[in-house]
């Protein structure tokens, strides 16, 4: 049994958050609507030029990201393990929206006309959480699409498979760092949805169980078993 | 799994302005400006060449694996492919290609993600990104760590299949096969030869490349 939500929030569609994770605490994602896109970025709250790294595709032999996986740092450390997942496919390779890709797609808009119902884009929010804390688009690593689905094809052709996630569908990650997580709802790069309809997406921040020796993601690969070992060690 | 075609260059070494031999386990910086023409060459087969890219004006704006892959909607680099900034700007084309097609997914190792691949015991040995750091050390270049970002791996085969997994594959590059590419802007050029000796990324023999340069028109 989960424990009780020590925070619960919902992030408007096309808006963007950022929270501090704690190491031992998780943050379960909800797609409310289905159909959502989580573009997400992470950094170790305490040295943030260690951040989210493509070594997370490398060491698990994985080009999509589903439970019982991890999200490495460059340093070879976990930042946060799957543990929960109703969806199955979470896209690693998609990027995200800026400004110009937002209006070739869906067409002018502007805050002067439409308030807060205006369009806006994955890059700048992310911009403008970074430099919350400091950063900048040299810190900008890949970023994790959650709800999404890109298969790649024999050719390295690459496809979005619409209405991957469904409403109520949920991913939990737990921190094994101390992370500046940064989210954004904005609607995935290949999403061939030629309206703009970004989704609302639910967030709970939780305490979770410690991670026993026999966790599932622990156990999924030698290679996350050794990532925990470096992770236990940064800590000691 | 479909190679694309090879194609060759009309452009001989002997017209290059600049050449050099980077020995295997050796970082590589250079400038290169907009309308000169860069190849490496993999001189003795299957040698990953980690390599970035960063506008040598501005090094904010840098190589994007997501932003190349995403605008040609194609996960390989071949003849064709333009190497996108952050700001989704054209930085380099490729404009010939004998291997046939590069891999820009797989990352640079590291001694953390060699420990993490292989064993922590690993820790000691020789990786790309420390080639990258030392390469990019003196301040005259403006890049720290922070400014190492996702990298391409020329002659490198790491094929996606359609069920999400990545898997690394023995490589499909030869003996003086070669990449080409045309600079659309000018361009500060990093390349690690990458010196892993854990996997068959180089044939478990690390081997030296050659990058030579010509001037636009050549």
């Amino acid at each position: 049994m989960s424990s009780p939500a020590l925070w619960e929030d919902t992030i408007q569609p096309g808006s963007s958050w950022s929270l501090i994770l704690r190491r031992g605490r998780e943050l379960r994602l909800e797609d409310l609507d289905g159909g959502a896109n989580v573009a997400a970025v992470f950094y170790n709250f305490d040295c943030p030029v260690e951040r989210y790294n493509i070594d997370t595709l490398k060491a698990q032999h994985a080009a999509h990201l589903t439970k019982r996986l991890v999200l490495y740092s460059d340093m070879g450390r976990i930042l946060c393990s799957i543990t929960e997942d109703s969806c199955g496919w979470h896209d690693p390779l998609g990027g995200h929206n800026d400004a110009a890709a937002v209006l070739a797609k869906y067409g002018p808009s502007s805050y002067q006309q439409e308030r807060n119902a205006w369009h806006r884009n994955t890059r700048d929010n992310f911009l403008t959480e970074l430099s919350r804390y400091g950063l900048g688009i040299r810190d900008l690593p890949p970023n994790v699409n959650f709800f999404s689905k890109i298969v790649v094809g024999d050719t390295g052709a690459m496809e979005f498979v619409p209405r991957n996630s469904r409403p109520g569908d949920y991913v939990t990650l737990r921190a094994e760092m101390n992370l500046l997580v940064v989210l954004d709802t904005g609607q995935h790069p290949l999403d061939p949805n030629p309206l703009y309809d970004p989704k609302p997406v639910k967030f709970a921040v939780r305490e979770a169980a410690p991670v026993a020796p026999d966790d599932p993601c622990r156990l999924s690969r030698p290679e996350n078993a050794r990532g925990f070992i470096n992770t236990e060690r940064y800590f000691l | 799994m479909i190679a694309s075609p090879v194609i060759e260059s009309p452009l001989c070494p002997e017209t290059a302005v600049y050449e050099k031999t980077v020995l295997a386990g050796e970082g590589w910086i250079h400038r290169i400006a907009a309308g000169q023409v860069f190849r490496i060459v993999d001189l003795e087969g299957n040698q990953a060449v980690d390599t970035l890219f960063y506008n040598a004006d501005d090094t904010s704006e840098r190589y994007s694996a997501q932003d190349t892959i995403v605008a040609q909607r194609n996960i390989y680099l071949t003849t064709g492919t333009t190497l996108m900034s952050n700001l989704r700007r054209p930085m380099l084309t490729i404009t010939a290609d004998t291997c046939g097609r590069h891999d820009t997914l797989g990352g640079a190792c590291a001694q953390e993600s060699n420990q993490v691949r292989y064993a922590i015991e690993k820790r000691h040995m020789h990786a790309c990104r420390n080639s990258f750091l030392l390469a990019i050390a003196d301040p005259k270049w403006n890049l720290t760590k922070r400014d190492v970002a996702s990298n391409i791996n020329f002659f490198m085969n790491v094929p996606v299949t359609p069920e999400g997994r990545l898997t690394f594959e023995d490589g499909i590059s030869n003996p003086m096969k070669y990449v080409e590419m045309r600079a659309e802007m000018d361009v500060i050029a990093v390349i690690s030869n990458c010196p892993q000796l854990n996997n068959p990324c180089n044939g478990y023999n690390p081997t030296p490349i050659q990058v030579l340069i010509w001037n636009a028109g050549a």
